[in-house]
């Protein structure tokens, strides 16, 4: 059984239909790619996923249960996590900080333990900041644990917004563009740790990117879309040739 | 962390500057001026206690609840009623308590109650207009401000309440100087409330959750924080230390009537904004500044033009900084 499986998802805002009988499934530690051009409804799709829409119809199964009705919340809970096409952090918490929260969902200590800091809040604590700190040496970033996101240079929150989507041990990992806005140096970097997380976590990876080379690169299957529906689906050399894919997305300088 | 304590520090000398000037201008005796020192102390804690509210519910919610004054009034009457039950139970030898244990627990159940009154607000009059304009947010906690006070007008009449007297006032003479255990021991009990707070945001997972939410609260449900728990604890935590206040307030000045709230809140307010919305800190030194201006402008000049001196001087100050102390302009952060 696949981890994640999409069944004939259906999505309209108000009479617009933006997404159409989209089906999906990914299996742990596989990567895969969705492309388009700009509105197609890639985004809409990873928020339909992790429950800022919900579908107008179809089932979304993660691990055998239906996300639908969930709120996003429970469904991060539940193991997806996410990065977004503009950076999206809590611009004067630390790196540490970031990390810390996004595991908030596994943090168990109540009220009453925070209030008079028992002995199993602090072991708690202390072991939620050990987590932290090796996600954080993982990711290359754990010199900067303390900074303030605001003032890290543009790769380095990449990494950080990364660090906070795996800081809940997701299953499923959502990278909407995660090379967005990067110099090659940082691209590089990025396609690296990606490939890194898959190996040493192990989980799924799902990724929307408009730069061929690294979905080429990272990618075992992609999906193309094109108006709410997909077009193409299947390995990058198959993709990269099919003349719908050509027409509707890559254009003819592309396909290089 | 090394710039916020230079803010404080800075802050402490400057109101020690103005103090020292107001003291060596106006010509006072140091024991009078010490004791209106004192007052200033006891009279911005409320301030600040209730400023917090306001400053928290914005930074996370960027919305201010106009109701926040009548959540002290409420906190009040609940601190009244177990406080004056209580006695009562013990006067009839049912429950016969000490009254400082009285007072305790006066304090806190008053808290806990009212704090479930403050997330009753945000979850019947707040959250369904979560994506609705400011203003109809605004209108609501106009509106639940007046359903308390007429509710309570209803409940419990028009009458005024007496606070019982739970602890003897003594005073202390120390030289010229005179303190009294009350004022000392509201100073005392605010400034705690306040260090809690400060702890609880800065090292609880839901005091980091409220921080977040401030910058960015599209993306907090996705990483597994279940937003409505933290707004409604947000409120809980604002109305229950306006409920400290409200019981402050009671013990400081006996007499209770349901519209106490109204300038005592409007006045908190003013305090959070000059703090800079959304700072945690600004809101405690602002609520405390307050107290400051309006003691001596009233030791100084004649007490009907209290309030009409103070306040020219705020609005003169919000003229040079209209985002407050620490407020960034054009945006509201929940700052600590």
């Amino acid at each position: 059984m696949p981890l994640l499986q999409v069944k004939n998802m259906t999505h309209f805002f108000g009479g617009l239909r933006a997404v159409h009988n989209y089906n999906l499934a990914i299996e742990p530690g596989q990567v895969r790619g969705l492309i388009g051009p700009n509105g197609a409804g890639k985004t809409t799709i990873f928020n339909l996923i992790t429950g800022i829409y919900r579908p107008t119809e179809g089932e979304i199964i993660l691990d055998g249960k239906n996300l639908v009705g969930f709120q996003p919340y429970e469904i991060a809970a539940m193991g997806i996590g996410r990065t977004f096409q503009n950076l999206r952090l809590w611009r004067h918490l630390t790196v540490l900080e970031h990390v810390k929260l996004a595991r908030y969902s596994k943090i168990r200590y109540g009220l009453i333990g925070a209030l008079f800091g028992t002995a199993e809040r602090y072991r708690e604590e202390a072991e939620i900041e050990e987590r932290a700190y090796r996600l954080l040496e993982m990711m290359g970033i754990h010199h900067v644990a303390n900074q303030v996101v605001i003032n890290l240079p543009y790769g380095t929150q990449r990494k950080v917004e990364m660090a906070r989507a795996l800081a809940s041990e997701p299953k499923l990992l959502l990278l909407d563009e995660p090379t967005a806005g990067m110099n090659p140096e940082e691209l590089t970097e990025m396609v690296q740790v990606i490939r890194q997380i898959r190996d040493e976590l192990g989980l799924a990876i799902f990724l929307i990117e408009h730069r061929m080379k690294v979905v080429m690169d990272l990618c075992e299957t992609i999906q193309t879309l094109d108006f709410g529906e997909v077009i193409a689906e299947g390995t990058p050399e198959e993709i990269r040739s099919n003349p719908r894919v050509i027409d509707a997305y890559l254009g003819k300088e592309g396909v290089a | 962390m090394g710039r916020r304590l230079k803010i404080v520090i800075f802050s402490l000398v400057g109101v020690t500057l103005v103090v020292a000037f107001i003291f060596l201008a106006s010509g006072m005796s140091p024991a009078s001026f010490f004791q209106h020192l004192l007052n200033a102390l006891q009279w911005g804690s409320f301030y600040a206690l209730i400023a917090l509210g306001y400053s928290m519910v914005y930074g996370v919610l960027m919305l201010f609840n106009f109701a926040h004054g009548d959540i002290f009034m409420v906190g009040a009457y609940i601190g009244w009623g177990i406080a004056t039950g209580l006695v009562a139970l013990g006067m009839r030898g049912i429950l016969p308590l000490p009254n400082w244990l009285i007072l305790v627990l006066t304090i806190l159940l008053a808290m806990f109650f009212t704090s479930f009154v403050g997330m009753l607000v945000e979850r019947v009059g707040y959250r369904p207009l979560r994506e609705a304009p400011r203003a109809s947010a605004a209108i609501t906690g106009l509106m639940i401000g007046i359903i308390l006070e007429t509710g309570n007008l209803a409940l419990l009449g028009a009458q005024r309440r007496n606070f019982p007297s739970l602890i003897k006032t003594q005073t202390y003479h120390l030289g010229p100087v005179t303190v009294t255990n009350v004022k000392i021991m509201i100073v005392f009990l605010s400034l705690l409330l306040m260090f809690g707070l400060h702890q609880f945001v800065r090292r609880t997972k839901w005091g980091m959750a409220m921080r977040a939410m401030a910058y960015d609260f599209v993306v907090v449900p996705l990483m597994g924080v279940p937003m409505n728990t933290i707004a409604a604890l947000t409120f809980g935590l604002g109305s229950a230390l306006a409920a400290a206040a409200g019981i402050f307030f009671g013990i400081a000045y006996p007499v209770l009537e349901p519209y106490m709230g109204i300038l005592v809140g409007w006045k908190a307010f003013v305090a959070a904004i000059l703090g800079g919305r959304g700072s945690i800190l600004g809101a405690a030194l602002a609520g405390f500044l307050l107290g400051f201006i309006e003691i001596f402008v009233a030791a100084i000049f004649p007490s009907t033009l209290r309030d009409v001196i103070a306040y020219s001087i705020i609005l003169l100050i919000l003229t040079f900084r209209p985002h407050g102390f620490f407020g960034e302009p054009y945006s509201a952060r929940l700052r600590l």
